[in-house]
């Protein structure tokens, strides 16, 4: 690491495409457009404020509560609205619902179908290529490579997110589960299971 | 959650600070009003769709690649940040970085 030597003449020159990225922020904020202190706020609140905790949320007052879990299946955009995940591609939501004969599993790999407000920022296999020709082509060996086996007469479905219809899917409730409150059960939903690539995780 | 051991670490939401930069601009500028997100997403995604015509795309770098691109020509075409104005600017700050001693915060002259 022959940058990290405190005696290097000059500062270390961060790659190409962060200059020009600076050269943006310098010319915008030159002109008012934008405010320096404001992007540092807005990586916090992606960063640690909008991830799959809200999700998470949502998916175990679904387990909890069955009015609720209705109405989210029914129409999940204002339901989950009301709790307060909206706002940038937090609309058009579809929730799908994970049952003994049928296991969800959402791809896309355009930009505008991950549902933001519930589930942050995608990872960055869930944008590749890779995951979405092989979600399509080979569900269950792609599953497989998450941890995630299912049974033989258990079907799989593959949902295609778009800018029109993002899917959130609705993880199975783990057994052994029924006397945890929403806190606890919330603390059982990973990301993952709501992508439909993992499934939630046991209650200890 | 986090501290659970069986819990592998978290993946970073923005592998590059950049990624983190380019992500918060785009956000500001809409918050601001100077485009809306649907419009947003829409270019967004045919600069994605080019580029995946060529090669398979990682998600990763691949990804903020394509991002800074859209919200470039989307500035441009705005007339908000021009190519040239761009140029001059990076051209600037390269320089303030081989020419600030090592430790120093870095800024344009």
């Amino acid at each position: 690491m022959p940058h990290d030597h405190s005696d290097h003449p000059h500062a270390l020159l961060p790659p190409e495409p962060a200059l020009r990225v600076k050269a943006l922020e310098t010319i915008l904020t030159r002109k008012g457009l934008i405010d320096p202190a404001a992007l540092d706020e807005i990586i916090d609140t992606y960063q640690n404020k909008i991830g799959p905790q809200n999700g998470a949320r949502v998916v175990a007052k679904a387990w909890s509560d069955p009015a609720f879990k209705a109405a989210l299946l029914e129409d999940a955009t204002p339901v989950v609205a009301e709790l307060g995940y909206y706002g940038r591609q937090g609309e058009h939501m579809v929730v799908v619902e994970n049952t003994p004969e049928q296991h969800n599993m959402v791809v896309c790999t355009l930009c505008s179908c991950y549902p933001w407000p519930l589930l942050g920022i995608p990872p960055g296999w869930y944008k590749s290529d890779a995951y979405r020709a092989r979600a399509v082509r080979e569900p269950r060996r792609v599953l497989a490579e998450f941890g995630v086996t299912l049974a033989e007469d258990t079907a799989v479905r593959v949902w295609d997110s778009t800018a029109e219809i993002r899917y959130l899917v609705l993880p199975m409730r783990p057994e052994g589960t029924e006397g945890l409150g929403e806190e606890d059960l919330a603390a059982l939903v990973t990301r993952d299971s709501m992508i439909g690539t993992g499934l939630p995780k046991e209650a200890s | 959650m986090s501290n659970c051991i069986t819990a592998t670490a978290p993946e970073p939401v923005f592998l590059e600070p950049w990624h983190a930069q380019v992500f918060a601009v785009t956000v500001a500028l809409n918050e601001a009003g100077r485009f809306d997100w649907p419009d947003w997403a829409d270019r967004f995604s045919n600069t994605l769709k080019r580029n995946g015509l060529n090669k398979e795309l990682d998600g990763g770098d691949d990804y903020f690649h394509a991002w800074l691109e859209t919200l470039e020509a989307l500035l441009a075409e705005q007339g908000d940040a021009g190519q040239d104005e761009v140029t001059l600017l990076q051209g600037a700050w390269e320089k303030a970085y081989l020419t600030t001693p090592h430790g120093k915060p870095v800024r344009l002259p």
